[in-house]
């Protein structure tokens, strides 16, 4: 596929949830990639501003939830003049095949960017049967 | 005007309030303020001196380029994504490409002393002030 062009602006989506935020905080949907490869599942999400610590993963009933809260103290004592965009933290769940083992999620941040790889249940994996 | 936040549960959504109200800002004003869209900037003050900060995730260091020159900074680079071979992919929302960006500030920059910091996927560029450029106050004799 070609893909050689200039990059555009993605408005970034504020985050609808069924459930509130105790604090009146927004919250954003960071852009994700999913794939999936023969032996896991890699879900790629943008989360510019949150550093490793402040990342929190959990898996609940099949349910892969993400947050990654920005540090707002970056911005003490500075006054907007010009803004395009908004900042806030970011949030975003999803519901998983029971085909992943639950043992094996691995977590990488780097420049901004969550990559979880999970990893396929033995029995999910596609196996080769020879004709003997 | 000045953001000042006394009651920190409240602080971040009057931050993030004040960010919306920034958007229809004329700031910069009517004048040809640059060209290209993409990363979309925030400018701040801090003091004397203005920060420019992007989000700019998934970018290496060394794909990105900053050149400042007068009152204008010029951010140029390339985002590359790679999926690895035999992978279906499921979603897709993050994109890939290239991008040029330049802004005019309406304000005079020492671009030798502009430090330019990439962490985290959010570049910030602290942008002094010239010395020529800053008010100067005027004894009345």
């Amino acid at each position: 596929m070609a893909r050689s062009q200039d990059l555009e602006v993605q408005e970034k989506k504020e985050l609808v949830s069924k459930e509130e935020k105790t604090v009146p905080s927004r919250y954003y949907m960071p852009n994700t990639d999913i794939y999936e490869t023969d032996d896991a599942l890699t879900v790629v999400m943008e989360i510019p501003g949150v550093q490793k610590k402040d990342m929190d993963i959990h898996i609940e009933n099949d349910v892969l939830r993400v947050e990654g809260r920005v540090d707002f103290g970056n911005y003490e004592g500075m006054e907007p003049l010009y803004t395009e965009y908004n900042v806030g933290h970011f949030a975003r769940a999803f519901t998983l095949s029971s085909k992943i083992d639950q043992q094996q999620i691995t977590a990488k941040v780097e420049d901004g960017v969550l990559t979880l790889t999970l990893k396929k249940a033995r029995e999910a994996m596609p196996r080769r049967i020879t004709v003997s | 005007m000045a953001v000042l936040f006394t009651d920190p549960i409240d602080w971040i959504s009057q931050f993030q309030q004040a960010l919306d109200n920034f958007r229809t800002s004329g700031w910069l004003g009517s004048s040809p303020s640059g060209s290209g869209g993409y990363p979309p900037l925030n400018v701040f003050r801090k003091g004397d001196d203005l920060v420019l900060i992007a989000e700019l995730p998934g970018i290496r260091k060394s794909d990105l380029q900053i050149q400042v020159k007068g009152n204008t900074v010029r951010i140029t680079g390339r985002k590359g994504i790679e999926y690895g071979d035999n992978a279906a992919l499921h979603r897709r929302e993050r994109s890939a490409g290239g991008f040029d960006r330049a802004i005019s500030l309406p304000v005079e920059l020492d671009a030798d002393n502009v430090k330019a910091e990439y962490r985290d996927g959010i570049l910030a560029l602290y942008l002094p002030r010239a010395e020529r450029d800053k008010p100067r106050t005027i004894q009345i004799g």
